[in-house]
């Protein structure tokens, strides 16, 4: 029964993992297709506590709600099953075109085409970045952290890890004196 | 030992890139550039970006896995390739495996944690200022191959990337799907290429 139970798991986390592109968001309906309505691993709840759990944990969404709902359906192990399920696709479609790629990359036709593409993925981080700013909070000290995260990385070539700890430190000051003002 | 640099390299992107996708190209930009600057170049990881995008699966997964590829394949073989391939994508995939884990367990506590709610106020924004940079970086890639000085003589390939990057982020803001942005922006390339103008 437990086998059969992290089977599937496995089976579909493969699936979700081998039809979303982009990843993240595109992969919430899927899961809640199959996880809520197919399996009742989990509830509707559960969906959107996901996304608000993906939202304040490192890492790629994907994994985060696989680990989620595999821990949910079937414990520590459905959580191992639910994540190797979802990178397993794309493990093996990467691996492979990374030969592919080293293979043609001197071809005329296909360094045609990723001068077009360059240009389009410059177009889709704009988009990407315009996503994040309506996602961000707003006001004054978010404000601060997004040019100063802006500035001291691309100008002034601070590692990024630095960087990220100092804003979360910096939010979370911020966030208890304003607070604090409230209150008196 | 490069196998398990690329584990730590990942491992700790993994760690500090929060929201996902895109958020972590600022320091998978600055990571590669410092440890396999040599390997993997700028354009080649613009370029890369679009094969993630066009491809299944989460964009984090996606390049780790090649550039663990890239890496591992400098070594050797077929095997070396795959050897590089897992240990990127185990150290990018870890970290929010194991936090994740303890969260399930402690999800209550964790969604109402001031602390929490408190360095996300600090990160959000912060996702906006590095996306920003990495989108400066991408611009210079494509603009400016050859250094700013060579795209003040501005040849038409400059013109006619301003033309699609234009093109396609009207589009973008018309929700079309990223593959198709992919797509129409390699057909252009391949047009554009072939009519003379690019050389």
């Amino acid at each position: 029964m437990k086998l059969k139970k992290l089977l599937q798991v496995f089976w579909t986390f493969f699936k979700i993992g081998a039809f979303t592109f982009g990843g993240g968001y595109a992969m919430i309906p899927l899961i809640q297709n199959e996880a809520v309505e197919k399996r009742h691993w989990v509830t509707d709840d559960d969906i959107l506590e996901i996304v608000a759990i993906a939202e304040s944990t490192p890492g790629p969404i994907a994994i985060n709600s696989a680990t989620f709902v595999g821990y949910r359906a079937a414990g520590v192990l459905g959580s191992v099953c639910g994540t190797l399920g979802v990178v397993l696709p794309s493990f093996v479609i990467i691996l492979a075109l990374s030969f592919v790629l080293q293979e043609f990359q001197a071809l005329r036709a296909v360094q045609y085409a990723f001068f077009g593409i360059r240009a389009g993925v410059l177009a889709l981080l704009i988009k990407a970045l315009w996503t994040m700013y309506k996602k961000s909070p707003k006001g004054w000290p978010a404000y601060v952290v997004m040019g100063l995260s802006f500035l001291l990385t691309a100008v002034f070539s601070i590692n990024v890890i630095f960087v990220i700890i100092g804003c979360a430190i910096f939010g979370l000051v911020t966030s208890r004196i304003l607070k604090k003002g409230e209150v008196a | 030992m490069v196998f398990l640099e690329l584990f730590l390299t990942f491992f700790t992107i993994g760690i500090v890139t929060f929201g996902g996708g895109y958020a972590m190209l600022p320091m998978i930009q600055e990571q590669v550039a410092a440890r396999w600057g040599d390997l993997i170049t700028e354009a080649q990881l613009v370029d890369f970006v679009a094969v993630s995008e066009s491809t299944p699966g989460p964009f984090a997964i996606n390049m780790a896995t090649y550039i663990g590829s890239v890496v591992g394949g400098e070594q050797g073989g077929f095997m070396w390739q795959v050897l590089g391939s897992f240990c990127a994508t185990m150290g990018v995939v870890l970290p929010s495996f194991i936090i994740i884990l303890i969260v399930a367990r402690i999800y209550d506590r964790f969604k109402e944690s001031t602390i929490v709610k408190g360095c996300m106020t600090g990160l959000k924004p912060a996702v906006v200022g590095l996306i920003a940079g990495a989108v400066l970086n991408v611009m210079g890639t494509v603009f400016c191959p050859g250094g700013w000085a060579a795209a003040l003589l501005s040849t038409p390939a400059f013109y006619i990337s301003g033309a699609i990057a234009v093109t396609m982020v009207i589009l973008a803001f018309k929700k079309v799907p990223p593959i198709v942005i992919i797509c129409l922006s390699a057909a252009i390339g391949i047009a554009v290429g072939y009519m003379g103008l690019l050389d």
